[in-house]
């Protein structure tokens, strides 16, 4: 709020502060800060759109060829493959357009080639560059090279690079591609309309009830946070697949495509959805219940008047966060969903399947506008929601209501016995020897060193990656959000640091770690050694999840009162030492949270990190994922339910330890 | 992990001074072979020749291929011990690999060398297309066993099959380039055509079909015999059919990365890979190895299978790879309709 009110000073005689050794030294970590972001968000994501803009085509300048009479001599003139094409019109133009992979073949421009005749043929390069193959041995330049005629059949021609829209137009020529838009729209908008209406109803039900039980049901609604995306994709095959315990209930449906992704997509966005709604819920006003009470409205009635709008805001946040969640997801569809396309997956298919990193980064661009436009909306009504904050309400305390509370008592019932079924089935599974023929109980799917995907060395990449991602990214995040939060003046260089701040939320995992690729193995970066270490996955997965980070640290530190930076420097103390002593500790409890939010996320990411990984880095949620594509699904859920009771078990002791710290530094809370 | 890392360094120093006072090679090998086999063969060939470390880099066939082409220009790896032949020779037209002819190639079936001179790359074993078939399922559903590819396109089998979708595994792709092989262009399509309204779904592996079958989730897969005989070892009620009309096949090779800072080591272990003790390491999960006379029959692997494996051009398939994966895309990927 201070920014706000330093830029209603008097523009025309600014009080211009003189800067300290201190301001100077924030304003550097700001920068540093600032470059970090910088390196490793904007610049990956530039070589990414630079990427799917370089096209591959034909150049039929470049070749030239030689054709004998029969007895073997070379009397006619070169003619290059653009003349013979020009008065054949053997390849239209759109045809000479293609992937680094593409091949023509050189007999297109000889309509009445023979491999039997007697005639021979020559063939170079018109340039140096220029490259064709003779069978599979690779020729540049321009030497001649001669062949006889079933040799000429052998010889194909290779594209050159260019740059262009060539890529795009592509995409949208191919119908099997551009399905996948629709297809990823419709998964999204219809798991955003479930998810959204169940946890409104549990969240009302949390807040707006006197049930029992409600610590245990908010634990409970809060578990999928602590599992990779794809885990209830696996939950799903053994409930609903052909060999399913309960499959009867689809009524002869399948569960690999659309079913199978919008259930699995409620189950793991249901959290998100379900923390929005609770806290829009919660700062309801009771004067107004009290209001339409006196007015002798119904409860119907106040429910679409005051209960609904109050939290609309809340309500299209969480649809947006939940409509993100879903289009960006990859984990899920690649398990769950057949022969469904999603943008995700296309993403994968084109870069890992076809080796077609251009048309990668165009898909990519292309998932990016969904992400971008429902973040931008969802940024303008967060900054409505906060001024609705800043009214002054009495918090609305429920009355018990048998009749009511049991209802809702039963509704969560039903959403915690979906989410702890779907985790039971998994473990269960995972514990089975063979399904569905030996159901002796055995350990068998947990001997990951004879799958693939890693071994059990993934499992610990995994922790040691989320120990440092939650320790380098709280030293970095939190520091951030101090000095942009505390750095006095400089509003531009902190406006341009909080929209950096603000980008990673709008970028799908996906797309971020392709354009790691493209950005970070090119030999021409001198941060190219980088690439392939645990270092780079750090990086990304830090950078993936530093939005929220951020505010949360933000948040935190707008309630500290500037004026104790004040206070400081008039008693010539440096900011450094305010910062260990006092602001420190006193957010001790938000840079905990913090740690715990990245170490969790860190464990179940599997979109930014599966092109990024390599083979000393394997990573537990990226073996999910293997082992389930290689067909090994029980050790697949094994490995899923391994990182949960890691999470649950780091969750649990953040708990612990937060209460500590609670007890030790934030006693001033408590008068 | 450090402290791990450092403890094996210092075994590894301590058992070399007592063995060996040769200073260690570290080769950073990409391969392709199934995570279970690649300690046995880092074994075996250490036992000739302890001064080279080899520093494995494993994944799937596409994303090893993807991998090697992402870094042309930046080359990480020393060696390629056991990928598909049909991504080598896609290395080979980048210019990626160091052509050698290791020490007795003519002692290998000339089939599994590359026909440059001296070749670009060497084969291993042989990695052939069957059909997994689960028994008990099938008797459940009245089936019947199909005895050809053409079999499997009668209205029984209708939503019971299951194959790996060419443009993201290798052997999807060696299925539809056999097809086209065996039926001609125009056949294999029309073939194509029928089989596809048979396809539960496509998976993104191949051996993830047999792999369903095994479990029972989809009665008949389509995957290679390899696998299919490791899940039948494993308990699962498979037969491994071999289609009548002949199968498709790849092959596990090896090539030098050119650019190699270690040559010398890269040839020695090329050179190593096709020795008759290789050949016979490599015989305990393939039954087909490059050696001829030496493989001998393999639990579970159908013993007619050598003789109907088709004489496989890999440069059809390399250079018409594109192609083919554009039409059948076009074909059978747009459909966003799941079935079965």
């Amino acid at each position: 709020m201070s920014a706000t009110a330093e830029s209603f000073q008097p523009k025309r005689r600014p009080v211009k502060a003189s800067l300290g050794r201190d301001d100077f030294v924030m304003r550097g970590f700001m920068v540093v800060i600032a470059l970090y972001l910088l390196i490793a968000l904007a610049l990956p994501l530039y070589a990414m759109l630079s990427k799917s803009f370089s096209t591959y085509s034909f150049d039929l300048e470049a070749y030239e060829f030689q054709v004998s009479d029969e007895a073997g001599r070379f009397d006619t003139p070169p003619v290059s493959a653009a003349s013979l094409n020009e008065t054949l019109q053997a390849v239209p133009p759109e045809a000479l357009a293609t992937s680094g992979d593409g091949r023509l073949p050189a007999t297109s421009f000889f309509p009445d080639f023979s491999f039997r005749s007697p005639v021979l043929y020559r063939i170079r390069g018109s340039d140096a560059d220029a490259v064709f193959l003779i069978g599979s041995e690779r020729f540049t330049g321009t030497q001649w090279q001669e062949v006889d005629s079933n040799t000429f059949r052998r010889v194909m021609l290779r594209p050159s690079r260019a740059q262009g829209l060539q890529n795009y137009v592509t995409y949208f020529s191919t119908p099997s591609l551009f399905q996948s838009i629709e297809n990823s729209l419709f998964i999204a908008a219809l798991s955003t309309v479930i998810t959204v209406s169940l946890a409104f109803g549990f969240a009302y039900a949390l807040s707006r009830s006197c049930m029992r039980f409600k610590g245990f049901f908010r634990l409970i609604a809060l578990a999928p946070i602590l599992v990779p995306s794809l885990l209830p994709g696996i939950a799903l095959v053994y409930l609903f697949g052909n060999q399913g315990m309960i499959k009867g209930l689809l009524l002869g449906e399948s569960i690999y495509g659309p079913i199978g992704i919008v259930i699995g997509s409620v189950f793991f966005t249901f959290p998100h959805a379900m923390l929005i709604i609770t806290t829009a819920l919660a700062i309801s006003d009771a004067r107004l219940y009290e209001a339409a009470e006196s007015l002798k409205a119904s409860r119907w009635k106040i429910f679409w008047t005051v209960t609904l709008p109050g939290a609309r805001y809340g309500l299209i946040s969480a649809a947006f966060v939940v409509f993100n969640l879903v289009i960006t997801d990859f984990g899920l569809p690649k398990v769950i969903g057949g022969q469904y396309n999603m943008l995700a997956v296309d993403i994968y298919k084109q870069v890992i399947g076809q080796q077609n990193f251009e048309m990668g980064a165009v898909v990519s661009v292309v998932l990016l506008i969904p992400a971008l436009v429902a973040f931008a909306v969802d940024r303008q009504v967060q900054k409505k929601q906060v001024a609705l904050l800043s009214a002054r309400s009495v918090p609305y305390q429920p009355r018990p209501n048998p009749r009511n509370d049991w209802l809702a008592f039963g509704y969560c019932g039903l959403v915690a016995v979906f989410i702890i079924g779907l985790l039971a089935v998994c473990q269960f599974a995972a514990l089975i020897k063979f399904w569905p023929y030996d159901l002796s109980l055995s350990l068998n799917n947990y001997a990951f060193d004879l799958m693939d995907g890693g071994g059990w060395a993934s499992y610990y990449n995994s922790i040691e990656m989320a120990l440092l991602t939650a320790l380098i990214g709280t030293l970095v995040v939190f520091t951030g959000g101090y000095m942009v939060e505390k750095t006095k003046g400089f509003n531009s260089g902190r406006g341009l640091f909080q929209l950096l701040a603000m980008l990673p939320m709008a970028i799908p995992g996906m797309v971020l770690g392709l354009a790691y690729i493209f950005f970070f193995n090119n030999p021409q970066n001198p941060l190219n050694f980088f690439y392939g270490t645990m270092a780079i996955l750090v990086i990304c997965t830090v950078t993936h999840f530093y939005t929220v980070s951020h505010l949360t640290a933000v948040t935190a530190l707008k309630q500290m009162d500037r004026e104790f930076e004040s206070v400081a420097a008039s008693l010539k103390q440096p900011f450094t030492r305010l910062f260990r002593v006092v602001t420190v500790p006193v957010c001790l409890p938000t840079i905990l949270d913090i740690s715990i939010y990245l170490f969790v996320n860190a464990m179940t990411t599997v979109s930014a990190v599966v092109f990024l990984y390599s083979p000393t880095t394997t990573l537990a949620s990226v073996a999910v994922l293997n082992m389930d594509d290689a067909g090994d699904i029980a050790p697949a859920a094994a490995m899923g339910m391994m990182i949960f009771y890691t999470n649950a078990g780091a969750r649990i002791l953040h708990l612990v330890i937060s209460k500590g710290v609670l007890k030790r530094t934030q006693a001033w809370r408590f008068r | 992990m450090a402290f791990r890392r450092t403890c094996l360094t210092a075994v590894a120093a301590s058992l070399l001074i007592a063995t060996t006072a040769a200073a260690q090679t570290k080769l950073t090998v990409y391969t392709a072979v199934e995570a279970e086999d690649l300690k046995r063969y880092a074994e075996t060939f250490n036992q000739d020749h302890p001064d080279i470390e080899i520093n494995w880099v494993r994944d799937s066939t596409g994303i090893i291929t993807a991998k090697l082409l992402a870094e042309k220009n930046n080359p990480q790896a020393d060696v390629v011990w056991g990928l598909a032949a049909t991504s080598l020779l896609l290395l080979k037209t980048e210019g990626m690999l160091e052509a050698y002819a290791p020490k007795g190639v003519e002692k290998l079936d000339p089939k599994f060398v590359d026909k440059s001179d001296p070749p670009a790359w060497v084969g291993m074993d042989a990695w052939v297309a069957s059909v997994c078939y689960n028994t008990v399922e099938a008797a459940k559903l009245g089936l019947t066993p199909p005895k050809t590819w053409k079999d499997l396109t009668k209205p029984e089998y209708a939503g019971h099959v299951i194959m790996p979708n060419p443009n993201s595994s290798g052997t999807g792709f060696l299925d539809v380039s056999s097809w086209l092989q065996i039926f001609g262009e125009d056949g294999g399509w029309d073939y194509m055509d029928k089989l596809h309204g048979n396809i539960a779904r496509y998976t993104h592996s191949g051996s993830k079909p047999c792999k369903l079958a095994a479990a029972g989730e989809i009665p008949i897969g389509v995957s290679f015999a390899f696998r299919g005989a490791k899940s039948k070892a494993a308990g699962a009620p498979l037969e491994i059919i071999v289609p009548e009309e002949g199968v498709g096949w790849d092959m596990e090779a090896t090539a030098i990365v050119a650019g190699t800072g270690n040559l010398e080591a890269a040839k020695t272990l090329v050179d190593w890979s096709i020795t008759r003790k290789a050949n016979e390491m490599y015989n305990s999960g393939y039954a087909v190895v490059a050696m001829p006379g030496v493989a001998k029959p393999v639990e579970h692997f159908p013993p007619s299978l050598v003789d109907k494996m088709i004489d496989n051009d890999f440069e059809f398939a390399a250079n018409n790879r594109k192609a083919i994966l554009e039409e059948w895309q076009k074909r059978y990927d747009s459909k966003s309709e799941p079935k079965s």
